[in-house]
C-alpha cells in the first residue's frame, strides 16, 4: 500500500510537497506590490488624473505589502539564519539568487525614495507642528532636508517623476522575475513556459489594482467620506482592460498546452479534472475571472446607478482577489501535485498551527494591513487632510 | 600562558590533523587522490538488476539516510501489452525490502535502479541561490550542508526526484556517489552490495576503466534525455516506458 494521498506512482522522494502555502503567498504579495505601484504610476507618468485620489494610497499599499513580501520566504527556509548569504555570495546562475537585489532595488531605490519625495513637504511641516514624540519621528524622516521652497519642490517633483519612470520597469522586473523563478524550472511541465513571467506580471497588475480599489472603498467608508466615482470608474476601467489581457494570456497558455499535447498533457489534464477542479476551474476561472470580468465589462457597456456600480465594483474586486490567489495556489501547489514521472499524483495537506500552516499564512496576510494602517496614520494620503491623523 | 615542549607538540599535531582532514588535497603526493584525474559516473545494466534491494539497504546504512527518504531506490516496471499501455510502476519503501513476486506472464517486467544522475549540466546546481550545491572537479554533484539555506529550489529543479530535505539537518540531501569512499579508492556502497554487478562505478577519465568498453559495446540511454542535463548515469537496456 502506498503513502496516504498518493495515487499511481510518485518517485519516493516526491511524496512530500516541497513548497507550501507560504510560497503561494510570496507571488501573491509581490503581485499586489507591483500592481499597486503600476496603478500609482498611471497618475504620475501617464497623467490619468482621475485616479489621483488613490495615488498615495497605492504607494503606501505597495510599501506595506513589500515589507512583508520576504517574510513567507524567510519562514519557509530550512535555515533562515543563513539567508543573508544570498547577498554575500549570490550564485549568479540562479534565478532565486537575484531576489534580494531585485527586492532591495525596488524597496530602497524606487518605493521609499518616491514616497519620501512625495511626502517631503508634509514631513517637514509635521516635523514642526506635530507633538512630541511624533515630532521626532518626522524630524528623522526629513533626513535633514528641510528646504521646501518652490524651487526645492520643483526638483522633488522632477526627481519623483524620473523615479516613477524607473519604477515601472522595476515593478515589471519584480513580478516578472517571480514568474521567471517558476517558468524556468524545466523539470516541471506545469511551470515551464516562457509565458509564466508575462502571465504573472499581468495577474499582478490585476490583483494590485483590485486591492487598492477595495482599500480605497473601505477607507472611504471608514472615514465617512464620499467615494470619488470618477476615480472608481477609471480604476475599474483599467482593471477590466488589464484583466482581459491577463485572461487572454492564460487561455493562450491553456490552448497551447491542449493543442501541443506533449507527454505531460495527460497528467496535467487529469489534474485539472480532479485535484485542481475546485481551485482552478471553479475558483480561479469561473468565480475569480469570468464573473468579475462580466461585472466590470457590463459597466463598460451599460450605465448603472452609483449604488449599483459600487456594489458591482466591490464584488468584482473581491472575486478578483479570490481568483488571483487561486491562480497562485494552482501554480505553486498544483505544480507539485503530479509526479515528474507523469505516472502519479500526490496531495497537499494544509495544517493550521505549524510554521508553514494556515495560521502563519493568515498572520502574514494580516500583517500588511497593520503596517498600512500605521503608514496611513503616519503619512495620511488623503488629499484634503493636512494633519497627521491621531498624532 | 606558558607553552612547554609537550603543549607545543600537542598543539602542532592538532593543527596538522585539522588541516589534513576534510576533502582530499588537489595537490598530489604519491598515492594521494587527484581530484582532477577523475570524472565519475555510473553504469546500470537493467537486465542484470534482480530488485533485491541490497543497494538501497547498503546506501541507507553507509550514508545514514533517514527513514522514508532515498539516495537510491529501485522501481519495478510492469508494462502491459499494447501500443499505448501505461506502465504500472511500484517502489515500495524505495525497494529497500525487495519486491514481492508478481503473478501472470503477460506484462513485460523489469527493475530500474535510480540515483542522482551526476549531471554535468545540472539543473540543481544552476538554481541554488548560494552555490551550496556544486559540481566537484571530478564530476560529482555535492552539497555543502553548512551553506545550504534549505530553500528547496534544487529539489524542484531535479527532473529525476533524487533530492530531499533531511528531516533533522533541514538542508538538502542526495547521493554523493559515496564520495568519502571513491576518493579512497573504493567503490560506492550500492555497487559493492550489488550481487549481480548491475551497477558499476565509472571513471570516465580513466582510459582503462571498463566503462569505455561498456559504452562502446552496448545500446546506452540516459534518463529523460530531453532534459539535456548531460547525465552521467548510463543505462543499458533501458525501456522506453521508463520515466
Amino acid at each position: 500500500m502506498g503513502p496516504t494521498g498518493v495515487e499511481g506512482f510518485m518517485y519516493p522522494n516526491e511524496v512530500e510537497l516541497q513548497w507550501s502555502i507560504l510560497i503561494v503567498l510570496y507571488p501573491f504579495i509581490t503581485g499586489l506590490v507591483a500592481g499597486a505601484f503600476i496603478l500609482a504610476s498611471l497618475e504620475r507618468v501617464f497623467n490619468v488624473s482621475a485616479v489621483k485620489p488613490t495615488y498615495r494610497l497605492a504607494l503606501l499599499t505597495a510599501l506595506a505589502f513589500l515589507l512583508v513580501a520576504p517574510l513567507p520566504l524567510q519562514l519557509h527556509l530550512g535555515h533562515p539564519e543563513r539567508s543573508y548569504e544570498m547577498y554575500l555570495t549570490p550564485h549568479t546562475s540562479s534565478a532565486m539568487a537575484m531576489f534580494g537585489f531585485v527586492y532591495l532595488w525596488y524597496l530602497m531605490v524606487v518605493l521609499l525614495l518616491e514616497i519620501w519625495l512625495d511626502y517631503r513637504v508634509e514631513i517637514v511641516e509635521f516635523s514642526q507642528t506635530a507633538r512630541a514624540p511624533w515630532r521626532w519621528v518626522y524630524r528623522i524622516l526629513t533626513l535633514g532636508s528641510r528646504n521646501i521652497s518652490p524651487r526645492a519642490r520643483r526638483i522633488d517633483e522632477r526627481v519623483g517623476y524620473v523615479i516613477t519612470v524607473i519604477g515601472i520597469p522595476s515593478a515589471f522586473l519584480l513580478h516578472g522575475y517571480v514568474g521567471f523563478i517558476f517558468g524556468s524550472v524545466k523539470a516541471n511541465a506545469w511551470w515551464s513556459t516562457p509565458l509564466m513571467p508575462v502571465v504573472f506580471l499581468f495577474s499582478a497588475m490585476v490583483s494590485g489594482i483590485a486591492a487598492v480599489m477595495l482599500i480605497y472603498m473601505a477607507a472611504s467608508k471608514v472615514r465617512k467620506v464620499a467615494i470619488d466615482m470618477r476615480c472608481l470608474d477609471t480604476i475599474c476601467q483599467y482593471l477590466f482592460y488589464v484583466f482581459v489581457i491577463d485572461f487572454s494570456l492564460e487561455m493562450l497558455d491553456l490552448i497551447h498546452r491542449v493543442y501541443e499535447a506533449d507527454e505531460s498533457f495527460r497528467s496535467l489534464d487529469f489534474m485539472v479534472h480532479t485535484r485542481l477542479w475546485a481551485s482552478q476551474v471553479v475558483l480561479q476561472i469561473l468565480v475569480g475571472t469570468v464573473t468579475p470580468l462580466v461585472l466590470l465589462g457590463a459597466n463598460q457597456v451599460f450605465k448603472f446607478r452609483e449604488g449599483a456600480r459600487k456594489a458591482m465594483y466591490a464584488a468584482a474586486g473581491c472575486l478578483t482577489m479570490v481568483g488571483i490567489f487561486a491562480m497562485r495556489w494552482n501554480v505553486v501547489i498544483g505544480g507539485q501535485l503530479f509526479s515528474k514521472s507523469y505516472l502519479g499524483y500526490t496531495s497537499y495537506k494544509l495544517q493550521f498551527a505549524t510554521r508553514e500552516g494556515l495560521g502563519a499564512s493568515i498572520v502574514l496576510m494580516l500583517l500588511p494591513f497593520a503596517i498600512l494602517w500605521a503608514l496611513l496614520k503616519l503619512l495620511p494620503p488623503w488629499l484634503e487632510e493636512k494633519e497627521p491623523a491621531g498624532i | 600562558m606558558e607553552i612547554n615542549r609537550r603543549k607545543f607538540l600537542i598543539l602542532t599535531t592538532s593543527i596538522a590533523a585539522m588541516t589534513s582532514s576534510g576533502e582530499p588535497s588537489a595537490t598530489s603526493s604519491p598515492g594521494a587522490y587527484d581530484v582532477h584525474a577523475h570524472w565519475w559516473g555510473m553504469t546500470i545494466d537493467i537486465d542484470k538488476c534482480i530488485g533485491c534491494g541490497n543497494c538501497v539497504r547498503a546506501c541507507a546504512v553507509e550514508n545514514s539516510v533517514p527513514e522514508g527518504f532515498y539516495r537510491t531506490w529501485i522501481e519495478r516496471y510492469e508494462v502491459p501489452p499494447g501500443e499505448d499501455a501505461t506502465p504500472v510502476v511500484a517502489s515500495p519503501d524505495g525497494g529497500i525490502h525487495g519486491f514481492p513476486p508478481m503473478q501472470g506472464a503477460d506484462a513485460k517486467r523489469f527493475f530500474v535502479p535510480k540515483l542522482c544522475n551526476q549531471c554535468a549540466m545540472s539543473p540543481c546546481v544552476q538554481v541554488c541561490p548560494v552555490g551550496a550545491t556544486f559540481v566537484s572537479p571530478d564530476g560529482v554533484v555535492l552539497v555543502d550542508e553548512k551553506y545550504c539555506l534549505g530553500c528547496r529550489y534544487c529539489v524542484q529543479a531535479c527532473p529525476y526526484g533524487c533530492r530531499y530535505i533531511h528531516p533533522v539537518k533541514k538542508t538538502v540531501d542526495k547521493c554523493t556517489l559515496c564520495y568519502h569512499r571513491i576518493t579512497q579508492g573504493l567503490t560506492t556502497a550500492c555497487c559493492e552490495a550489488c550481487p549481480t554487478g548491475a551497477r558499476q562505478l565509472a571513471d570516465l577519465k580513466n582510459p582503462s576503466d571498463p566503462v569505455h568498453e561498456f559504452l562502446r559495446n552496448n545500446k546506452i540511454q540516459v534518463l529523460k534525455p530531453q532534459m539535456a542535463t548531460r547525465s552521467k548515469t548510463f543505462y543499458r537496456a533501458l525501456d522506453g516506458a521508463v520515466r
